[in-house]
């Protein structure tokens, strides 16, 4: 694998029966780099995954991975990457040891290899003490920790991880990310899906956002922030008359919008000139808005921008779970 | 967490070894996995080696006096009970197919460039060798209990081959059935089909004392020449034509369902 692209795909289309689940992806991820595609429900992030891990066959469009074709190589693609998907991929009946072995088998380590590198694994990811026993007898996060260890059995060069910390709980998920950022310092191209912006901003090096089969950004996270002005006018209305006035003016460049505590958010660049005109332009009587702040935009902003709707998060609660695994 | 660094070193073009090579491998790696599991599934295991032993013993101290069979009743069903705990064992590899299929780990091992077919030989060959060891326990309990079979050491040779096909077949066409469930439950449905196809068999009662209108199904179903085949060669009965039958049922059944199982893991995995 000499080339700068450890992954380079091309106008990617995927259809099932009629629904069209992507449609003409481009992506581009450096070698050794961490790219997070980010996408809510549905937005064909696992579709994308499996056409790269060759696990499915794009309708139209072409994909290298790790410097090979993943429908003409499939073979040598297979051979330099590994993927964690979105569900759990180890087996409860068996014991983390016996899970990790048997991977290392199938990456075609010998026998005493494959035990050495299980051993070495389960103390990476703090599992030597459970490794013994049965999975089923294991924490979710302990589990996903081993699935991302079964992941690293064979020495992958391009990883990819489908949503590794949904349905996580804090704790687990910064293990997770702690792994993630140390793979990402050892030359390991990390491919990974998310719903979380906040989780793209932590780990990735790019982002690209994925939205009904269709990239809609791409970018550092600095870059996108600044994609959207970089900044958000925070506007606190007088009643709900005036919010529904405000909004009406705005319509489609309302970023935020709370009817709640009557405020509404807009991209701004921040400068003075622009606020007053802003202000001038929404409320010309001088009296719907109460009070204003200018805010630094975060990606949710960035999301709700480009997407046209917010972010969707379906288990927003673990974030507030209690951290006991 | 300790140190993260270990793993950035990567041969540049890996050395594909060759197909057949790796896939033997392959199986071999998954069909230890299976086993495995299975012993771990301590309910699924105890039932899997106890219930035939229970119908055994039920046939033969519950029913065994009533049944007319020309011979020691135990002696008569010791093949009926032999497919009865075949197509149980088969059963529960049916279930473990379809738990596969329908969680992540096919895609990780697809992701690793393990065959389908290692996948589905590995199940098969755990399924073979847990029938064996059932097929173990039912001949000791049976002997224990008074079976005593006139095979030389051929009729023994033929009759285990004949078995071992048998399971097989059954264990390959429970895979495909694996294969064709939506969830392990639906897939555990195939335990009643091959748990009720032994009755309407030569397998515990003689055909001629069942209703005329199952003759026909009775007498020409794959069980029948099957147990026939295996009754004979332990008795030293005469065998007519059943080992032809069975053999040529039981290829069938293996063929037929090998080829389906292949087509079946290419449209699940599309
Ligand atoms: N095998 C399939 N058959 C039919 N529809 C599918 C299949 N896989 C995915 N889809 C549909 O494609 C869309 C995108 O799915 P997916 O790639 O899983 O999205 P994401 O991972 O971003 O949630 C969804 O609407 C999903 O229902
Ligand atoms: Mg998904």
């Amino acid at each position: 694998m000499q080339e700068a692209l450890a992954i380079e795909a091309t106008g990617l289309e995927k259809s099932y029966g009629t629904l069209r689940v992507l449609d003409g992806v481009d992506l581009e991820v450096p070698r050794g780099s961490v790219l997070a595609l980010l996408g809510p429900n549905g937005a064909g992030k696992t579709t994308t995954v499996r056409i790269l891990a060759t696990l499915a066959r794009a309708d139209a469009g072409r994909a290298r991975v790790a410097g090979f074709d993943v429908v003409a190589d499939r073979r040598q693609v297979r051979r330099h990457i590994s993927l964690t998907g979105q569900y759990a991929a180890v087996d409860e009946l068996q014991t983390g040891e016996e899970n990790l072995r048997m991977m290392g088998r199938l990456a075609g380590l010998p026998g005493p290899a494959a035990r050495r590198r299980a051993a070495e694994l389960l103390a990476r990811f703090d599992l030597t003490e459970a490794g013994p026993r049965p999975v089923k007898t294991w924490s979710g996060g302990m589990r996903r920790r081993l699935d991302l260890a079964a992941g690293l059995v064979g020495d992958p060069a391009v990883l990819f991880l489908d949503e590794p910390t949904t349905g996580l709980d804090l704790r687990s998920r910064q293990a997770v990310w702690q792994v993630v950022t140390g793979l990402a310092g050892s030359g390991v191209t990390v491919f990974l899906t998310t719903q979380y912006l906040e989780e793209a901003d932590q780990l990735a090096d790019r982002i690209v956002v994925l939205d009904g089969g269709r990239v809609v950004a791409d970018g550092t996270p600095a870059e996108l922030k600044e994609q959207v002005a970089g900044q958000r006018l925070d506007l606190e209305l007088a009643d709900a008359a005036a919010f529904d006035q405000v909004a009406r003016r705005l319509d489609g460049r309302v970023v935020r919008s709370d009817p709640g505590r009557l405020t509404i958010g807009v991209a701004t660049d921040g400068s003075a000139a622009q606020v007053r005109a802003l202000l001038d332009e929404v409320d010309p009587a001088r009296r719907a808005v109460d009070r204003f702040a200018v805010q630094r935009a975060t990606l949710d902003d960035v999301f709700l921008a480009l997407t046209g709707h917010p972010a969707d998060r379906p288990d927003h609660e673990h974030e507030k779970e209690p951290a006991g695994v | 967490m300790s140190e993260l660094t270990a793993s950035a070193t990567h041969a540049p073009r890996l050395r594909v070894p060759s197909r057949a090579r790796s896939a033997l491998a392959d199986s071999a790696t998954m069909a230890g996995r299976c086993l495995r599991m299975a012993r771990r599934n301590l309910d699924v295991a105890l039932t899997s080696l106890a219930l035939p032993v229970m119908l055994m013993l039920l046939f033969v101290y519950l029913f065994g006096g009533a049944i007319q069979t020309g011979t020691r009743y135990v002696t008569y069903v010791v093949p009926g009970v032999l497919l009865l705990c075949a197509g149980f064992g088969a059963s529960m590899t049916a279930v473990s197919v379809t738990t596969d299929m329908t969680g992540g780990i096919i895609d990780r091992f697809r992701s690793m460039d393990v065959a389908g077919a290692s996948v589905l030989a590995g199940h098969v060959a755990a399924s073979v060798v847990r029938n064996l060891a059932s097929t173990v326990l039912v001949f000791g309990v049976a002997f224990l209990i008074g079976f005593r079979p006139s095979a030389g050491p051929l009729d023994w040779l033929a009759a285990a081959g004949v078995l071992l096909l048998f399971i097989l077949a059954i264990s390959w066409l429970a895979a495909a059935v694996g294969l064709l469930a939506r969830s392990p439950e639906a897939a555990g449905g195939f335990s009643f089909l091959v748990m009720f196809l032994p009755y309407p068999s030569s397998a515990f009662v003689p055909i001629d004392t069942m209703p005329t209108w199952i003759h026909g199904f009775a007498a020409n179903q794959p069980v029948t020449p099957v147990i026939e085949t295996l009754r004979g060669l332990l008795l030293g009965l005469p065998v007519g034509t059943s080992p032809v039958r069975a053999v040529a049922w039981c290829l069938g059944i293996l063929v037929a369902s090998v080829a389906v199982s292949g087509v079946l893991f290419r449209l699940r995995t599309a």
